[in-house]
């Protein structure tokens, strides 16, 4: 068999899975959407920006939920927000992740208890991936947050979930 | 112009309407009587020795029994300050609004009246600033409880109340 097949083919051919090919294609570019709440948002900018550099790790940001398949929810979530919050993401096309990003995402931060104006938490109007803790995170935290989100997307079956 | 001659001129002006005033704390106020806020206004910002051109702040109080507002004004030209209060009660929160003398009080009317429920009667248009439009209460009053909802979206934790107990 060996003798019919191109000798030059023996350092170009790999064998993978669909599975490993897609969430390694998919982990490879998550655009996130343009989207700042607070503070948080500050931080968010300079992780994007030339000291930090999302770039690197393929990640630019969109202006449209449309092209988006991240959703960094930067900051306070106002209840007046939540709806608004909750449109963009039903408008980001399958697959979706979200990161909450800072305090005031995770649990209502400074607010969670007589707050009357800010949501418990956003994962009480969308699903959340990842959660990154601080007040504001700082940029190196954003990013491990991103690379825990990439390591979740890689381990995706997409093809052979079960169920 | 100091505070006790602006209380002078506003005394001599308004009479009655001047029910009080104080130079004993920091910043000197006046304090008058919550329907004669327009005219009292007009008349410290046109009159030639006055001439109050600037609004600092406008704010509101909930003071227990009844609400307040606070004006901050300066002088530019004289450089001179004065603090007005006024006072209504909560059955019947009714200040003349001053938004068309000072342009600065349209928005800080409106978040007097978001957060505290002060209807400023003649502004041009009060409306909620800050909160939903559909929002229900007055979050800054002593006694406002948070609704439950709104919308459908939890407003405060279920089981506050406990949480609430325990801490005490």
């Amino acid at each position: 068999m060996s003798e019919t097949i191109d000798p030059g083919l023996r350092n170009n051919v790999l064998f993978t899975t669909m599975d490993k090919l897609f969430s390694w294609a998919r982990q490879g570019s998550p655009w996130p959407i343009t989207f700042g709440l607070a503070c948080c948002a500050i931080e968010m900018m300079a992780t994007g920006a030339s000291r930090f550099d999302l770039d690197r790790l393929g990640m630019f940001f969109r202006p449209s939920p449309r092209q988006s398949d991240i959703m960094i929810v930067s900051g306070t979530v106002t209840i007046k927000m939540a709806p608004l919050l909750r449109r963009l993401y039903n408008q980001m096309p399958e697959p979706k992740y979200v990161i909450s990003m800072g305090s005031c995402s995770n649990s209502g931060g400074p607010y969670w208890q007589y707050g009357y104006h800010v949501l418990k938490g956003v994962d009480q109007i969308v699903p959340v991936d990842v959660y990154v803790p601080g007040c504001p995170p700082r940029p190196e935290a954003l990013i491990d947050g991103i690379l825990q989100l990439k390591e979740k997307i890689k381990n995706e079956r997409i093809f052979s979930k079960k169920g | 112009m100091e505070a006790k001659e602006i209380y002078q001129r506003l005394k001599d002006a308004f009479q009655d309407d001047i029910l009080e005033f104080n130079a004993e704390v920091l910043q000197p106020f006046i304090k008058i009587s919550p329907d004669k806020t327009e005219e009292i206004a007009q008349f410290l910002r046109d009159e030639d020795d006055l001439e109050f051109d600037y609004l600092m702040c406008l704010s509101g109080l909930d003071l227990g029994e009844n609400l307040g507002v606070v004006y901050h004004l300066y002088s530019m030209k004289f450089n001179h300050k004065i603090v007005l209060k006024t006072e209504v009660s909560k059955e019947q929160p009714n200040v003349n609004s001053v938004a068309d003398i000072w342009r600065t009080a349209d928005w800080h009317e409106r978040e007097a009246y978001d957060l505290l429920g002060i209807n400023f009667v003649n502004h041009p248009d009060l409306r909620r600033i800050l909160l939903p439009d559909d929002w229900e209460g007055h979050p800054l009053r002593k006694d406002y409880q948070p609704p439950k909802s709104w919308h459908g979206i939890p407003v405060t934790l279920a089981n506050e109340e406990e949480q609430d107990g325990a801490n005490e």
